[in-house]
């Protein structure tokens, strides 16, 4: 089966981008696909790489960076909720006239129709927030 | 894109407070573009966003309720308010905002796009849906 992931709480925070780590690799591992995750509202938080978490606690952004290129998982930042929380990829620094940019490896920012594409492509769309 | 799903978009909180409601309707305008069978729900807390009068000044938050009357233009037209939320809120019909739609199909004659259902019909409308947006 294919699933469409969305993530819609920041790290840490909340478990939902932990529970929807664990169930994409758990599908992955079962044979199923995850062609992208989608994260949105505070889930943008996900994809900074200035992240860091004390070594003894997981790397939730480096979990995903892992596991996408591990299976080839498109990892979508929303632009527009990106934008109000301070996440940048290069591009979008230099455009905006910022100073510095904080994407992680594996993820790229793009806009919601990637959201409304993933529902339409995929067989199942699971959303793992509050 | 030839295939067309049933996409539901739930709102389930209160307008202000949080982002949710604001970055919901957000991928509603986005989703709009695409062609598909799109319904709102509102139940719980949610009914607030479709509250009439809404002054937001005193927050310093942008009101965006004014953008729920321009969904007809999207061709966004069935919201669907759960009569359970609001009855536990005191709220009817009357306090909600008159969002409309000219029915191309007959005449472009406008007619009212908020539908009032139960609890048990707002169950019955998500398990007939393909894709899910909680809110």
């Amino acid at each position: 089966m294919k699933f469409g992931i969305v993530v819609s709480e920041g790290p840490y925070t909340h478990q939902a981008s932990d529970t929807a780590y664990n169930f994409a690799k758990a599908a992955l591992e079962g044979g199923h696909e995850v062609p992208r995750v989608f994260f949105y509202h505070d889930g943008v938080n996900v994809g900074t790489r200035l992240s860091i978490p004390p070594q003894d606690e997981r790397n939730i952004q480096q979990n995903w960076t892992a596991l996408a290129a591990e299976h080839n998982v498109d990892l979508v930042i929303c632009i527009a909720a990106a934008q109000r929380r301070g996440l940048l990829d290069e591009n979008e620094a230099s455009r905006q006239g910022k100073d510095a940019n904080n994407i992680a490896e594996g993820f790229r920012i793009s806009g919601l129709g990637q959201l409304i594409e993933m529902g339409i492509q995929t067989d199942r769309l699971m959303t793992f927030g509050d | 894109m030839s295939e067309v799903k049933k996409f539901l978009y739930v709102n389930r909180k209160a307008p202000y407070g949080t982002i949710y409601a604001l970055e919901a309707l957000e991928v509603v305008l986005i989703g709009a573009a695409f062609d598909q069978d799109v319904s709102l729900a509102f139940l719980d807390d949610g009914v607030f966003q479709l509250a009439k009068g809404q002054n937001t000044k005193g927050v310093g938050i942008k009101n965006f309720s004014p953008t729920f009357r321009a969904l007809g233009d999207y061709e966004v037209t069935k919201l669907y308010v759960e009569k359970e939320s609001l009855d536990e809120r005191g709220l009817t019909l009357d306090d909600l905002l008159a969002v409309t739609y000219e029915d191309e199909d007959d005449d472009y004659e406008e007619k009212p796009s908020i539908r009032l259902v139960s609890r048990a019909e707002m169950a019955d409308l998500m398990s007939t849906q393909d894709v899910i947006l909680s809110f």
